[in-house]
């Protein structure tokens, strides 16, 4: 491969199509978030560390980190079922099921927030059988961790699903007729080789929910220091003209984000050591 | 038109696909360019269609003694066939064949009416009428294959460029096809260039046959030549089976004249001949451990007696019943034709 | 001459493709291999409770509340001026931004499928940035440039322009959340159905746009309508990143889904609800479309030729 220009390629429009490409990526993308990073970079250090480590930040990161942490976890398991259910058991229904998976990816954020929110108050569907045991699920962090919840399954499930789809039936025959009982089988022939997907899912629906704002700042009631997510917090210093405060918690947020990106790419790459050339 | 590619090269970052390869091919012949993957000889072919480039400073193509080198594939009036056919799936067969008449600037364009006789003289040349209104995955290998061959055509191309054309296809219809191109070849007179790696194929079909291999070529000549003379131990052994002999000594009774320590004798199977063992006689011993017989001729598989080396021998099944031979016979073979070359050939 | 194509996201298309292709030929495992039914029952009892507890209760509850207090009440949400300019605005962000991220997704594609460059896999990634970006961030970094305080904003008062706080603000912002849709669903496919036929119609005599027009664009339409679909979707939705560029005038600068919160937080709760349930239907067609292209052109969108 040459430099930036192939080697006289027969098929034209090469310049046209990078040009563009690389010229819009820059104004829509790189641009603006370089605009953060210069932002922050102004900032002495001391400002820096006032403005992503006061305790009213760290509080919102705990919150949001550990409740998309939690959430991506639960995802894990259940979209695990969901989608051995969706790819090994047919019934009828499936197709519409298989579908539905995809909703909370579909539908806007702030109709799943008032939805959500509506599901789990005190007078709510979900909430009048929560109110009695003295489970508070709305306004409360259980509330962000639900919604949470919510807009992560697509990822684990879909995540899941190609690879599970892809296990060669012969792996698992050779399993029983070596001996190994069906949970025997699962955890050292079908675990193994659907781990990378796992913990890709995880990570993607772990790094949605991070940065989630819409589903999460109705139900979770937005009170600092309790139920306050970052992605809140910086819209929040964002009113208050705060906009270098604001922007600092971004970059952390940011690099945060990139890590995870980082951290899917590797996945996926570990996802292919076994794999013949 | 004749075409002349003079000392090209082409890398591909570190791969080189030729290494300054030089071709001549005859106005209205059938060429066959043959060799195994990875020698270069699809690369070649590109490259005369347009398809790549030389690397920059690197050789040129001629056209009937025109330089084509940097004319854009367009323009070059060249036909190409590619190996998976490349039909435009979301267009039926008659529009595939049409495609050439219908990008042609609006000078050049014909009328619709025009396009219609051009595309169904097409299918019949290559016996599908009837078919126009297909889409290509309702067609059979076959049947693709030739569309994709009457598309290049429409155009009027001056030279007839296939890739590897019967690659795709089932052994029968390999057979078929294959005569069917050296029949329609015979008919059309379009100079024809057409890479392969079966060298069945080449032999039986072509004019010519330019042998290459890794990056160059080793070989031209009429599949006669090549079969009968080849030009170096890979020619030998890729255009047919081949028994090579270590020690020399074994074939004639000496050395060869001119064959080094490390020479090596080249013999076709069918070029030996095997008769009873007669103790003083000339020929290499040799212990017949099996017989193939499921097929025209008979099939020996044999050991060498003073070199413990397998031998492969082909004799008629008629001599062979006369010989009456059995497994674990001992018989002299002698070699009626062969090659000796001092450089050795390994796979 | 496949080039190594960047370690990405698996989009939606080639996840979904791949498991509809199975729903087609059940993958029911032969009965050596298979779980003992009561495991298998309670499994889909399992998966199915999740999914109609927390998938399908969230959806009911938008069209329950929004009709609460019946139809008249239903209807008379939309007959509020403002969440007519809502509705207006909406559809006018989603008309400048899918059309431009398609243009660039083609492009992107283009050059990326069809070319060997140095760089390539660095792209793609870069491409994908967006996603990994939260809302609220991909909003903030448009104030950054535009706002009062930002790079632009002194030139910008000065030509009295104005991006943060009105229209062109929201549409920068949502162009930049729906950035890689396009792309990412036709990147993988352009490659998988290789460049045969666009190097066929070279040979043929067609020009660089003929053969644009002619070849490439009827093989990826599905793909491309796919794309289209998914990323109308998110930027008629998009909330987060709207809610930081926009300023909330009502009637000026709210799209839909902030016109909900509006109402949401003046507890008018039927008309918001009423309001959410549009974007809902919205996004029921879009899955609906989405599945139903999955079904009938999986074909075209695993570039199976």
């Amino acid at each position: 491969m040459s430099f930036i220009r192939p080697q006289r390629s027969v098929l034209p429009g090469f310049g046209l199509s990078l040009g563009f490409t690389l010229f819009y990526l820059s104004l829509i993308v790189l641009l603006p978030l370089s605009a953060a990073f210069l932002k922050t970079a102004g900032m002495t250090w001391p400002a820096f560390v006032e403005a992503v480590a006061s305790p009213r930040v760290l509080a919102s990161y705990r919150l949001s980190f550990g409740a998309s942490f939690l959430a991506a976890l639960v995802n894990m398991f259940f979209g695990l079922i969901v989608a051995w259910v969706l790819v090994r058991y047919p019934f009828p229904g499936r197709r519409l099921v298989d579908a539905l998976v995809d909703l909370p990816f579909a539908l806007p954020t702030a109709v799943a927030g008032i939805a959500l929110t509506a599901l789990y108050s005190a007078h709510g569907w979900v909430g009048q059988f929560l109110e009695p045991l003295g489970i508070k699920a709305a306004f409360s962090p259980l509330g962000v961790f639900i919604a949470l919840t919510f807009i992560g399954l697509p990822f684990v499930v879909r995540t899941l699903q190609p690879v599970l789809a892809e296990l060669e039936p012969e792996m698992e025959e050779v399993a029983v007729s070596l001996g190994a009982g069906r949970w025997q089988t699962f955890g050292r022939v079908i675990l193994p080789e659907i781990l990378p997907a796992l913990l890709t899912g995880f990570a993607l629906a772990f790094a949605r929910a991070l940065g989630e704002y819409g589903s999460v700042v109705f139900i979770s009631g937005n009170m600092p220091m309790r139920t306050e997510i970052t992605p809140l917090l910086i819209i929040t210093k964002l009113e208050q003209y705060d906009y270098r405060g604001a922007t600092a918690i971004a970059v952390v947020l940011l690099v945060v984000s990139f890590l995870l990106l980082l951290l899917i790419n590797l996945l996926q790459k570990w996802s292919r050591r076994f794999q013949f050339a | 038109m004749s075409i002349e590619a003079h000392d090209i090269r082409k890398t591909f970052g570190r791969f080189t696909a030729l290494a300054g390869v030089s071709l001549h091919v005859p106005r209205g012949k059938l060429v066959a360019l043959l060799g195994p993957s990875g020698s270069g000889k699809t690369t070649l072919l590109r490259i005369i269609a347009g398809l790549e480039y030389p690397d920059a400073g690197s050789g040129r193509i001629l056209f009937h003694g025109e330089d084509v080198t940097d004319v854009p594939p367009g323009e070059r009036k060249v036909g190409f066939v590619f190996q998976h056919y490349a039909l435009f799936r979301h267009l039926t067969v008659f529009e595939n064949i049409a495609f050439g008449l219908r990008v042609k600037s609006r000078r050049e364009r014909p009328d619709e009416e025009a396009i219609a006789q051009r595309v169904h003289e097409l299918l019949k040349l290559v016996q599908l009428d009837g078919l126009e209104r297909r889409y290509p995955n309702q067609l059979s290998g076959g049947q693709r294959q030739r569309v994709a061959l009457a598309r290049a055509l429409a155009v009027d191309p001056k030279v007839l460029l296939l890739d590897e054309p019967f690659g795709a296809l089932d052994a029968k219809v390999r057979k078929e096809l294959r005569r069917w191109l050296r029949r329609f070849h015979d008919e059309i007179h379009l100079t024809t260039i057409f890479v392969t790696h079966d060298q069945e194929e080449a032999l039986e079909i072509a004019d010519e046959v330019v042998i290459m291999n890794q990056a160059r070529v080793e070989q031209v000549g009429t599949p006669q030549e090549v079969y009968d003379r080849p030009a170096s131990p890979f020619v030998y052994q890729f255009l047919g089976n081949v028994n090579v002999l270590a020690d020399p000594a074994l074939a004639t009774g000496g050395r060869p004249p001119g064959l080094t320590a490390n020479g090596h004798i080249y013999v076709r199977p069918h070029d030996i001949e095997v008769g009873r063992h007669v103790t003083g006689a000339p020929g290499i011993p040799a212990i017949i451990r099996y017989i193939h017989t499921a097929g025209a001729q008979a099939r020996l598989s044999l050991e060498q007696v003073q070199s413990r080396e397998p031998i492969e021998a082909e004799i008629s099944r008629a001599v062979l019943e006369d010989l009456n031979l059995q497994a674990n016979d001992l018989v002299l073979l002698r070699l009626r034709q062969s090659r000796s070359f001092d450089e050795d050939y390994h796979i | 001459m496949e080039p190594a194509v960047s370690v990405r996201l698996t989009p939606m298309a080639a996840i979904v493709a791949t498991s509809l292709a199975d729903v087609r030929r059940p993958a029911a495992p032969p009965r050596a291999t298979q779980e003992a039914a009561w495991v298998r029952w309670l499994l889909t009892a399992f998966a199915l409770l999740f999914v109609g507890g927390f998938l399908v209760l969230p959806l009911a509850v938008v069209f329950t509340e929004a009709l609460r207090h019946g139809l008249g009440a239903y209807f008379a949400a939309f007959a509020d001026p403002d969440a007519l300019a809502a509705i207006r605005l909406t559809l006018l962000t989603a008309a400048i931004a899918v059309p431009c991220n398609l243009v660039f997704g083609v492009a992107a594609a283009w050059a990326i499928a069809r070319f060997d460059f140095w760089g390539k896999s660095v792209l793609t990634t870069l491409i994908d940035l967006p996603f990994a970006v939260s809302p609220v961030i991909s909003g903030l970094i448009y104030v950054l440039i535009f706002g009062l305080q930002g790079w632009l904003g002194p030139w910008l008062q000065e030509h009295n322009l104005q991006v943060i706080f009105a229209v062109p603000g929201i549409v920068l912002a949502t162009i930049f959340v729906t950035f890689p849709f396009v792309a990412r669903e036709l990147i993988p496919l352009m490659q998988a159905q290789g460049s045969d036929e666009e190097y066929a119609a070279l040979t043929l005599g067609a020009s660089g746009w003929q053969t644009f027009w002619r070849v490439t664009l009827p093989n990826i339409k599905w793909g491309l309508f796919y794309g289209v679909i998914l990323c109308n979707a998110r930027a008629m939705g998009e909330f987060g990143a709207v809610s930081v560029v926009s300023g909330h005038i009502r009637g000026e600068t709210n799209t839909m889904p902030l016109h909900v919160e509006i109402l949401y937080n003046e507890y008018n709760f039927v008309a918001a609800f009423a309001v959410a349930s549009l974007l809902a239907l919205l996004a029921l067609v879009t899955l609906g479309l989405k599945t139903f292209i999955e079904w009938k052109h999986h074909q075209a969108l695993a570039a199976i030729p």
